[in-house]
C-alpha cells in the first residue's frame, strides 16, 4: 500500500527499530566477545530481540515458538556442548579465527545484498498490522492449505538430518567396504 | 465466531452453567486492576512458598513417623519465616574467581520466569472487583500455554548458569545434568499437551477451562453416552505422561538429579551459601512446583471449576467461590508431590534419559496419532469408527504383547546364561572368577588385633 509515510514513525515502529538494534548489537557481541559462554548468552539476547520483533509484528505464535525452540532448546544445547568440553571462566585469547577477515567480508557482502534487495523490492510496501493475524489458527490454516508442499519437504529434510546425525554419532554402523 | 458466542454468553456472567470467560474478556481492565491482580498473584505465590515449605516438611515428617518442625509458632507454622530471616541475616559469600555478574544473575533468571508463568493461569470466573467486571486471571493470549512452556524453558538458564558461574565441579555437573534433563522432558511435556489442544481447539488457558465445563456425549450403537468433562479422565494417557514429566521439569524427587545430594553435594547451588541468593533458588523451586500444578489443574483437572458432585449445585461455579476449588486442587497436587518424594528413590541418570526418550516420547507420539485419528473420524459420529478404533487398539496391544513376550524370552535366556557363568566362576576362582578371600583371614580385623577381656 503506497502513500503511507514512514515519518513521523509510530511508537510500534520505534520499538521495532530499537529491538532490531538490540538484535544486531548482540549479534556483533556474539562474535567479538572474548568469553566463550558469554558469546552463547549474547546469542540468547539476540534471539530474544528477534522474538520481540515478531511480537511487535503481531506474530505471537512465531514469537513464543522462537523463545521455546531457540532460546529454550538450541542455546541450552550449545551451552551443554560448551560445558561438556571446556567452559573457561574469564577471557580466552585463542578465540579469534584465522580467517576472520574473509568471514567479515562475506558477512558484510551478504548483508549488503539482502538489505539492497529488501529496500529495492519493498521500499514502499506497508503491511497493516491486524491483531490476531499471527495466531496459531491462522498460521495452521495457511501452512496446511497453501504451503503444504514446502512444509512436507522441510519435514523430510529434517528427518534426513536426524537420521544423518544418528548414523554419524553411532560407531557400530560401518560404512560399505 | 467462537469468540462472539463466548462474549455473548458472558454478557450475563452470573448465569449458572456458563462456560466462563474466554479470550474476548481480556484486555479491558483498567491499569490499576491489572496491578492489583499482579500483586495478589505475587503475594499468593510468596505466601504459598512460605506455607508450602512448612506443609512439605510437616507432611513428609508424618509419613516418616516423626513430628517435623514444631518449635517456631503454633504447629511450627513460622519455621519457614524464621529460616527466611536467618538467610537474610547471614553473610552473603561471593566465592573468588567466579563469574560475578552471572553468579549474581542466575537466581534472578530462575525465579522471574517462574513467577511470570502464573500470569496466564485462570483462577476463577468473571467477578465484580470494585465495580469492574473482570476475570480472575491476570491476562490471557491465544497462545498462553506456549507462553508457559517458553517461560519454563527460560528458567533452565538459571540452573545452567548457576552451575557454570560457580566454578565448582559439583555445580557444573548439576548444571549439565539439568540442561539435558529439562530439554528432554520439555519435549515429552509439550507432546502431552497436544492431545488437549486437539480436543479443546485452542491454546488459550481460559478457553481450555471453559471447554472442560461440559464433556458432551458420544453416540455409540444408538446410545448417547455422556463423556467426562475433565481432560484428565478423557485423555488419561496424556495426563499420566504429564504427571511424570512435571517431576522431571521441576527437578523434584525422583528426578532431582541436578541437585542430588547423594553424589553432588547440592548440585547447581553448591556454592550459594545459605544467603538470600539460596533463598531465591528455594523460592523458584517451589514456585515452579506451583506452576506445573497450576498447569495440571488448568489443562487436565477442569481448572477452577468445581469437581463433579459439587458442580451439580448451581452456585458452585459463580463468583469468588471457584478460587477455593482452584486452591484445593493445587494443594492436593502439592501433597502428591510430597507423597512421591516420601515414597520413591532417585533414579539413575541414564535411566532418567532412557525413560524420557525411549518410553515417554514414543508413547506420547502414538497416543497423539490415535487421538488425532479419532478426532478426524468422529465427524460422522458413527459406530463403524468406534469399531475401527477398537480394532486398531487391540491390534496395537497384540503387537506390543508379541514384542514383549519375545523380549521377555530373550531376557530370561540372557539371565540364565549369566547365572551359568556365575556358577562356573564361583566354583573355580583361578579361572578368572571372583577372588573372594576366606572370611576368617586376619586382615579383616587387623593382624595385631588383641582381644580385650571385659573383666
Amino acid at each position: 500500500m503506497s502513500g503511507v509515510g514512514f515519518w513521523p514513525p509510530s511508537v510500534l515502529e520505534v520499538v521495532f527499530l530499537l529491538l532490531g538494534l538490540v538484535a544486531v548489537g548482540s549479534a556483533l557481541l556474539v562474535v567479538t566477545t572474548r568469553q566463550l559462554v558469554h558469546a552463547a548468552l549474547w546469542l540468547v539476547v539476540c534471539f530474544g530481540a528477534l522474538a520481540g520483533c515478531y511480537l511487535v509484528l503481531t506474530a505471537e505464535f512465531v514469537a513464543w515458538v522462537q523463545v521455546l525452540i531457540y532460546v529454550g532448546a538450541v542455546v541450552v544445547l550449545l551451552l551443554f556442548g560448551i560445558m561438556l568440553t571446556r567452559a573457561p571462566i574469564g577471557r580466552s585469547d585463542d578465540l579469534d579465527s584465522g580467517n576472520r577477515v574473509v568471514a567479515a567480508v562475506v558477512a558484510v557482502a551478504t548483508a549488503g545484498v539482502l538489505v539492497s534487495v529488501v529496500v529495492g523490492g519493498f521500499q514502499h510496501a506497508y503491511a497493516d498490522l491486524r491483531p490476531g493475524a499471527g495466531s496459531a489458527e491462522e498460521l495452521g490454516a495457511s501452512i496446511f492449505r497453501n504451503w503444504v508442499l514446502p512444509f512436507e519437504a522441510l519435514s523430510v529434510l529434517l528427518l534426513a538430518a536426524l537420521i544423518g546425525a544418528i548414523v554419524l554419532s553411532r560407531t557400530d554402523i560401518k560404512g560399505r567396504r | 465466531m467462537s469468540l462472539l458466542t463466548t462474549a455473548s454468553v458472558l454478557a450475563s456472567p452470573a448465569a449458572p452453567g456458563s462456560p466462563g470467560p474466554g479470550l474476548a474478556d481480556f484486555g479491558h481492565d483498567p491499569v490499576w486492576i491489572s496491578i492489583i491482580k499482579g500483586l495478589v498473584i505475587f503475594v499468593f505465590l510468596l505466601l504459598g512458598v512460605l506455607f508450602g515449605v512448612w506443609l512439605e516438611r510437616k507432611l513428609i515428617s508424618r509419613m516418616q513417623h516423626r513430628y517435623g518442625p514444631n518449635r517456631a509458632g503454633k504447629f511450627g507454622l513460622l519455621q519457614t519465616v524464621a529460616d527466611g530471616l536467618k538467610m537474610g541475616l547471614k553473610e552473603d559469600l561471593m566465592p573468588r574467581k567466579v563469574d560475578k555478574v552471572i553468579f549474581f544473575l542466575a537466581p534472578v533468571i530462575i525465579s522471574v520466569p517462574a513467577i511470570l508463568a502464573y500470569s496466564v493461569i485462570p483462577m476463577g470466573p468473571v467477578v465484580s472487583m470494585f465495580g469492574h467486571k473482570t476475570p480472575l486471571q491476570l491476562t490471557d493470549m491465544p497462545v498462553a500455554v506456549l507462553f508457559i512452556l517458553a517461560m519454563s524453558s527460560i528458567g533452565v538458564y538459571g540452573i545452567v548458569l548457576a552451575g557454570w558461574a560457580s566454578k565448582s565441579p559439583y555445580a557444573i555437573l548439576g548444571g549439565l545434568r539439568s540442561s539435558a534433563q529439562v530439554v528432554s522432558y520439555e519435549i515429552a511435556m509439550g507432546l502431552s499437551f497436544v492431545a488437549v489442544f486437539l480436543y479443546a481447539g485452542t491454546l488459550s488457558t481460559s478457553e481450555i477451562v471453559a471447554k472442560q465445563a461440559d464433556g458432551g456425549t458420544a453416540t455409540l450403537f444408538g446410545l448417547d453416552i455422556p463423556l467426562p468433562s475433565w481432560y484428565a479422565i478423557l485423555l488419561i494417557p496424556s495426563f499420566l505422561i504429564y504427571v511424570m514429566t512435571m517431576f522431571g521439569e521441576v527437578n523434584r524427587v525422583p528426578f532431582d538429579l541436578p541437585e542430588g545430594e547423594g553424589e553432588l553435594v547440592a548440585g547447581y547451588h553448591t556454592e550459594y551459601s545459605s544467603s538470600l541468593k539460596f533463598a531465591m533458588f528455594q523460592l523458584a523451586e517451589y514456585v515452579n512446583v506451583f506452576v506445573v500444578s497450576g498447569v495440571a489443574v488448568t489443562l487436565f483437572l477442569g481448572g477452577w471449576r468445581a469437581p463433579w458432585p459439587i458442580s451439580l449445585w448451581d452456585g458452585a461455579n459463580v463468583g469468588w467461590l471457584p478460587l477455593l476449588w482452584f486452591f484445593a486442587k493445587i494443594v492436593l497436587i502439592f501433597c502428591f508431590f510430597v507423597w512421591v518424594r516420601a515414597s520413591l528413590p532417585r533414579v539413575r541418570y541414564d535411566q532418567l534419559m532412557a525413560f524420557g526418550w525411549k518410553v515417554l516420547i514414543p508413547l506420547n507420539l502414538a497416543w497423539i496419532l490415535l487421538v488425532a485419528t479419532f478426532r478426524a473420524l468422529r465427524v460422522e459420529q458413527s459406530t463403524p469408527v468406534f469399531i475401527l478404533m477398537a480394532i486398531v487398539v487391540i491390534g496395537a496391544l497384540a503387537v506390543f504383547f508379541r514384542f514383549d513376550t519375545v523380549q521377555q524370552r530373550r531376557r530370561e535366556a540372557r539371565a540364565e546364561q549369566i547365572e551359568e557363568e556365575f556358577e562356573q566362576l564361583r566354583e573355580e576362582p583361578t579361572a578368572g572368577g571372583f577372588p573372594v578371600p576366606p572370611l576368617d583371614l586376619p586382615h579383616y580385623h587387623g593382624a595385631n588385633r588383641k582381644e580385650v577381656p571385659s573383666a
